[in-house]
């Protein structure tokens, strides 16, 4: 929940940024920020879901520590969004989910998960470790119980984050802007904020690549994100298919490795080893200025999820003929599962959130 | 280099170019290094064709003969002339070293044709020259104070220097002296305007002390400009004593009435427009009984100007404002009763000079006068806030300092708020002192490049 202090802090931020306006060449935050004048807590909200943790205008603020007024824009934002994900989160009793020792969270709930799989398939009276396997792991997790363990995790997370992200509009919708003086922002249509989420036009917004220390920009954030995001995607599109193939067609894995399943999920999964790796690299790289210290955990365990997901998925791939074949799946099954139980109370909403505001960006850019 | 503003990065660059080892000593610490640069955001460029960044035209004669009306005269037309055409130069230059522009910001379109916009503003265009300079393998010396300067016939030889605990002698083979006015330098305030100066705000870094300037007067250097003059503007009285920037301005003045601690008007709201307006409250508000006022105004007016970072006092009646102002009641209820009363009908328009004016009152508001009758009422204190001084050593076309013999000095070079006297004697206009700097940094840096690997 947005906690009266962090409101104050955030008012104080926009009080000085909105008497300066210095930064408004960056991103959209300063534009947006300009047709206010309170800031309310929806307010707030707003802005902090517009901010892409870039640095350019900490490094930027004459205000900032250890100057008396304490102005550092990236990390009070941090702060406000972290609150911002607590307040939209359904069930709201599971909102301090987003403070918990994520890492460890997750990583135990991918190993809780898996051992259960492993119990239950050795109860089932399926070999663990088959001499013969033939890649069809239907054989050691029948078709049915994924299908029930995926449904079930799957439904309630497109839930939850459902609501999330009503909630987020809501809000977003809440903070109204002011009638003063002045042209309209730089805007276009609606698509363009969609345009800009799957883009991430303002990780490089001013033309150059943004920067996570003073002086040092690199394109590679933007890269190692894309790689990321659209990994994820491909591998979603991936069990899609698949699901396709089996359900509609009747045609049954292991596919070929020429397949259209298994040529987007090895994309996908390179992708999605690749992103995150560079993503966890840059992470240790940056200025700590820069970030909300206590959200190490929220960041780090979304991005060990995505890792976990990808390497177990392509050791899988590699090793379906062999033995180990039923253990991997199992274990890969396991982290898919936890990765889906705790996206909506880890990273993973930042890009529905951010989507939400940079739409309400370009509507506002309109009027 | 003495100083590590705009003006001294740019003479470090332009002297490191030249092949000279370089040595910027700055007298802040990193994180507040820059100067009063930190605090700008534009840099007043020429241009005979239109750019990606300027609009139409602005040529030499145009800036020249704006210069010449702001400082009513007090000018060295042939210096003033120099940054004219240097600063068509700037912006590649500055690019060069990996600053970037952008147009004008929202707030400020009306310098779109005359002024290129740093993005970010000052202090990131301060820290694409440190790293520029760094880069180029130019030393830099934070918390360093200067203490003392031997020069022996008009040359100079070396500087005594306070830093990492220590004075430490620092000789070169020429000096460019950048180190700014003395605006934060309180003694020398109260020596000029006693006890009133001890109420003034200093809008930028505190570490402008002046040091270097007073040394070099009392080696025999030619000051230019009046001692006793500052550029001061009305800004916010809750500002901090020092390097409270752009955000403790306020420019709320026009769109309603003004009043001294008596509950009092004393000056036409309506004369003018921002800037020219902008820059004598600052004085006015120095006249006054304890140095401070109050800017009022009513509903009418929320959102028609640029706030401050301090929220305004609000109240829904007048005498109740004035009781959060610590002002008397009945007093400013009776100002703005008169005033209202005086108040001729007009149609408001805050875009020129409009008919709407006060008559029978001294003083009478002349433009942009309406009744202060609607609530909210809002009010803010104001304290004169100095931008800089006009105090400076008198240079030549090459920014060599010269001295009380009238003979310029062989290896010492003065860029920046140092010696911008030469080309303001009085006022301001709006970016012209970066471009000063600017271009005499350059020259500065040149010149004493080429000086130290003769």
């Amino acid at each position: 929940m947005l906690s009266p202090d962090t409101i104050q802090r955030g008012q104080h931020v926009m009080a000085v940024c909105n008497a300066c306006r210095y930064c408004e060449g960056y991103c959209p935050v300063f534009p947006a920020m300009e047709k206010r004048l309170i800031f309310s807590k929806d307010d707030l909200a707003y802005l902090a879901n517009l901010c892409h943790n870039c640095g350019e205008c900490l490094y930027a603020c004459q205000f900032a520590p250890p100057h008396e007024f304490g102005i550092n824009v990236p990390r009070t934002l941090a702060e406000i969004r972290l609150e911002s994900y607590e307040e939209y989160c359904w069930p709201r009793a599971f909102a301090s989910l987003f403070r918990h020792e994520a890492v460890k969270a997750a990583a135990l709930t991918a190993i809780g998960i898996s051992v259960m799989l492993v119990a239950f398939t050795v109860a089932a009276g399926v070999d663990i470790w088959p001499a013969h396997p033939v890649g069809d792991f239907y054989r050691v997790v029948p078709h049915g119980v994924m299908v029930a363990l995926f449904g079930i995790t799957g439904g309630f997370a497109t839930v939850a984050l459902a609501i999330g992200c009503r909630r987020a509009s809501k809000s977003f919708q809440a903070s109204g802007t002011i009638p003063i003086a002045g042209p309209a922002a730089d805007g276009g249509p609606a698509v363009q904020g969609l345009l800009d989420a799957l883009t991430l036009r303002h990780l490089h917004s001013s033309g150059t690549n943004c920067t996570s220390s003073e002086e040092q920009r690199s394109p590679w954030r933007r890269w190692f994100h894309h790689l990321t995001m659209y990994g994820f995607a491909l591998c979603f599109a991936s069990t899609s298919v698949a699901a396709l193939y089996h359900v509609v067609f009747g045609w049954r894995a292991p596919y070929g490795y020429g397949s259209l399943p298994v040529v987007l999920g090895t994309l996908g999964g390179v992708g999605l080893l690749v992103g995150p790796l560079g993503l966890f690299a840059l992470r240790r790289r940056r200025d700590p200025a820069l970030s909300d210290r206590s959200q190490a955990g929220l960041d780090e365990s979304f991005i060990f999820m995505l890792l976990m997901t990808s390497a177990t998925g392509l050791l899988l791939l590699a090793f379906r003929g062999q033995p180990a074949m039923a253990v991997l799946l199992i274990v890969h099954l396991g982290f898919v599962l936890a990765l889906f139980v705790t996206m909506p109370y880890g990273k993973f909403v930042h890009g529905l959130y951010r989507t939400a505001a940079l739409l309400k960006y370009a509507s506002e850019a309109r009027t | 280099m003495l100083g590590g503003g705009n003006a001294g990065l740019c003479a470090a660059l332009s002297a490191r170019e030249r092949g000279a080892s370089v040595i910027v000593l700055e007298g802040a610490p990193r994180t507040f290094r820059g100067g009063n640069s930190r605090h700008t955001r534009n840099l007043r460029s020429m241009h005979d064709a239109p750019t990606p960044l300027l609009t139409d035209t602005y040529t030499e004669d145009e800036y020249v003969s704006d210069l010449v009306r702001v400082t009513a005269g007090k000018t060295n037309e042939e210096l003033a002339r120099l940054v004219v055409r240097g600063s068509a130069e700037c912006p590649a230059w500055m690019q060069r070293f990996g600053i970037r522009l952008q147009p004008p910001l929202r707030g400020t379109l009306h310098l779109g044709r005359t002024n290129i916009h740093f993005l970010g503003g000052g202090k990131a265009l301060m820290n694409s020259y440190y790293a520029a300079a760094e880069r180029l393998g130019i030393r830099i010396l934070y918390d360093a104070s200067v203490v003392g300067l031997d020069l022996v016939d008009g040359r100079f030889r070396s500087a005594s220097v306070s830093a990492n605990g220590g004075v430490e002698t620092i000789a070169a083979r020429s000096v460019v002296l950048a180190a700014g006015g003395f605006e934060s330098n309180l003694d020398w305030l109260r020596e000029i305007w006693g006890a009133a100066a001890d109420n003034f705000i200093i809008r930028g870094t505190p570490y402008n002390t002046g040091a270097v300037l007073r040394l070099m007067l009392d080696a025999g250097a030619r000051p230019v400009g009046d001692p006793t003059q500052c550029h001061a503007v009305a800004i916010d009285a809750r500002a901090p004593k020092f390097d409270g920037g752009i955000v403790t301005r306020l420019d709320s003045v026009s769109l309603g009435i003004v009043v001294n601690a008596h509950g009092d008007r004393f000056h036409d709201e309506g004369e003018d427009f921002w800037p020219k307006r902008y820059a004598i409250w600052g004085r006015l508000v120095a006249q006054q009984p304890g140095q401070i006022a109050y800017s009022i105004v009513d509903a009418k007016a929320i959102g028609h100007f640029m706030p401050s970072m301090f929220p305004p006092k609000a109240a829904q009646s007048i005498p109740e404002l004035a009781r959060m102002l610590d002002l008397s009641p009945e007093a400013l209820a009776r100002t703005v009763e008169q005033f209202n009363r005086a108040v001729l009908p007009g149609s408001f328009d805050h875009s020129s000079l409009d008919d709407c004016r006060t008559e029978g009152l001294s003083p009478n508001k002349t433009h942009w006068a309406r009744p202060l009758d609607t609530p909210p009422f809002w009010g803010y204190p104001l304290r004169p806030g100095i931008t800089f001084t006009y105090l400076g050593l008198k240079v030549d076309a090459r920014a060599r300092v010269v001295m009380t013999n009238g003979e310029p000095a062989a290896n010492i070079f003065a860029a920046g708020e140092i010696m911008a006297g030469n080309i303001l004697g009085q006022g301001y206009v709006a970016g012209v002192g970066m471009t000063i700097g600017t271009v005499f940094g350059r020259i500065a840096g040149e010149q004493a490049g080429q000086h130290a690997v003769a």
